[in-house]
């Protein structure tokens, strides 16, 4: 697993993507945390955190389009899927190292915090529930994206792909609530990506929540590894 | 060693591999013949873990693939048809990244430094795989598998790709392989598996059609029955001679090689040897044979061969009766 985690990591700052990707988180993070505080002379930093969830739309699946549909296109799924390691392990290789790229761009909300704890009293509790919140939809999100690169060899594909299933997970708490038949409205919005996240820009630490982001990253993991399973025998 | 019991893979109603069943021997090296389509790839990927079986059983050093896996592949050092190589690292980064994969105990520089060394490729050792040639690319792919020192080595056409003095380094390499390690390689090169394998196993159409060692079958496979003279004389006159020699089925002039000069291919029932009549025959005219020699079996003719057996001898024999009749009636009315 190190193995592949340490490969990975190398071909995201290799292939510029993970430049790319850190590079528009900071700049996205910089403008909103410029408007929605610094421009108002404020220590709230709720409002950049909860507007990144789009920023993550976007660049998400930016990190992950080439996680696996680029092993199958080049063939190196052969090496891998050969290897005397098990598929969780070359699944969880390949999580680890985007959510390591992406740990970092969180991070840099931390020094935001910093910077402003000159100027004023910041409320380090709700920043690091915010930033615990925004790293476990992160790893949700990341996740739906290797699903579905598991499932094309084209990069493109997997990236629009996974903007379409991320905008999907996002807009269902919305969907929910035109939805007449009740218990049908009442599922959506429990699995309603926003729904979830939103509590934590708040300042509301809720275990449940917690606990939805761990469970969809294992579910679409494990997704991912019934895919790699599926294709040996297809 | 590896035993493959009654393999069957199947894609949706395709049969790609319809129950093959082999052995391969501690340090015996096993030729995979058979042309493209033949189901080759697919066992071998079968072999290695890469594809699942629809029926079947193989064991890797006794581990079962679908049992096992990680046993088993730990066994195994495979080069796929297409080098599954990361183009945009140097020949030391993903040599190293194999290493670590592979969970390798040997002492890292050293083994890395002796596969390279092996497999002639200590030269690029820095340099992106991306930017070597076909034949070196190849060689990255061959160091990939041998890293670990694994028992087996599964080869999938291995010399594609190599020009010939690298084809024959190759060669050497995989034969000095094969002495300590159980290498199965593949190849749709009759002369290739023929120089190489201790064994050579014929597959077509996801069925084998001959399992044998490689002196039985090119003993059986070589074709004294077919020749290639090149014949000084009138070619008409030369073709009507050569068809009256008892045994002869067929000649074809093919080329006029020198002025005067014609090739001819002379193809008699097999199993007779027609040399000597045919010197006979053209020296009584004076017309000189300027070359001879037995034409080689093509893969076609040994799949042609392998394949539909009884009927081709048989028919074969039919058409020499038929020639023998009329030669005899000839004479008769001589």
């Amino acid at each position: 697993m190190t193995a592949v985690l340490k490969r990975e990591v190398r071909a995201y700052f290799d292939s510029l993507i993970g430049y790319i990707f850190l590079t528009a988180f900071f700049a996205a993070s910089g403008v909103l945390f410029s408007i929605s505080s610094l421009s108002f002379g404020s220590t709230d930093m709720s409002a950049m955190y909860s507007t990144l969830f789009f920023v993550l739309l976007v660049l998400i699946p930016i990190l992950t389009m080439r996680t696996l549909s680029e092993d199958k296109r080049q063939k190196t799924d052969q090496l891998l899927l050969t290897a005397p390691i098990s598929l969780s392990a070359l699944v969880v290789g390949k999580f680890l190292a985007a959510m390591l790229i992406y740990a970092i761009g969180v991070g840099m909300t931390l020094v935001y915090a910093v910077v402003i704890s000159f100027f004023g009293t910041v409320s380090w509790l709700t920043v690091l529930g915010n930033v615990v919140g925004l790293l476990l939809l992160g790893a949700a999100y990341i996740s739906v994206g290797i699903l579905i690169s598991s499932l094309t060899e084209n990069q493109v594909i997997a990236a629009i792909g996974g903007f379409g299933c991320m905008l999907a997970l996002y807009l269902i708490g919305s969907i929910a609530t035109i939805i007449p038949i009740g218990w049908i409205s009442k599922i959506f919005a429990e699995i309603s990506f926003s729904e979830r996240y939103n509590p934590f820009t708040f300042g509301i630490f809720d275990f449940s929540n917690v606990l939805f982001f761990i469970s969809a990253t294992v579910i679409f993991l494990f997704l991912t590894i019934r895919v790699l399973e599926r294709r040996r025998w297809s | 060693m590896i035993e493959v019991k009654n393999l069957v893979k199947s894609y949706g109603d395709k049969l790609a591999v319809a129950g093959i069943s082999f052995k391969a021997n501690d340090g015996e090296i096993l030729g995979f013949l058979g042309p493209n389509g033949a189901g080759k790839s697919t066992t071998m990927n079968i072999l290695t873990g890469y594809l699942s079986s629809t029926s079947g059983e193989a064991f890797i050093n006794g581990h079962d693939i679908l049992e096992d896996p990680i046993a088993a592949k730990r066994e195994i050092g495979y080069l796929p048809e297409f080098p599954p190589l990361y183009l945009d690292m140097t020949v030391k980064e993903y040599l190293y990244f194999v290493y670590e994969l592979r969970g390798c105990k040997l002492p890292r520089n050293t083994h890395l430094k002796e596969i390279c060394e092996l497999v002639k490729i200590d030269n690029v050792f820095n340099r992106r795989i991306n930017n070597l040639s076909k034949g070196y690319k190849q060689r990255v792919g061959l160091a990939q598998a041998l890293v670990g020192n694994p028992n087996v080595l599964i080869l999938d056409e291995p010399t594609v790709g190599l020009d010939p003095k690298q084809i024959i380094e190759i060669r050497t390499l995989i034969k000095k392989l094969g002495k300590n390690h159980t290498v199965i390689l593949s190849s749709h090169i009759l002369s290739e598996v023929q120089a190489v394998c201790d064994r050579i196993v014929v597959i077509n159409q996801g069925k084998i059609v001959a399992d044998d060692t490689a002196d039985n079958l090119s003993r059986e496979l070589t074709a004294d029955h077919k020749l290639i003279a090149r014949i000084d004389g009138p070619k008409d006159e030369v073709i009507k001679l050569v068809q009256t020699i008892p045994g002869v089925v067929s000649v074809v002039a093919d080329l006029q090689r020198e002025k005067g000069v014609w090739e001819y291919n002379i193809e008699a029932v097999e199993g007779t040897d027609i040399r000597r009549e045919l010197n006979r025959r053209l020296m009584s005219r004076n017309w000189y044979i300027l070359g001879l020699r037995s034409s080689e079996l093509s893969l076609e003719d040994i799949f042609l061969k392998l394949t539909m057996g009884e009927s081709v001898t048989e028919f074969l024999a039919d058409k020499a009766d038929d020639l023998e009749e009329h030669y005899n009636s000839e004479e008769a009315e001589k």
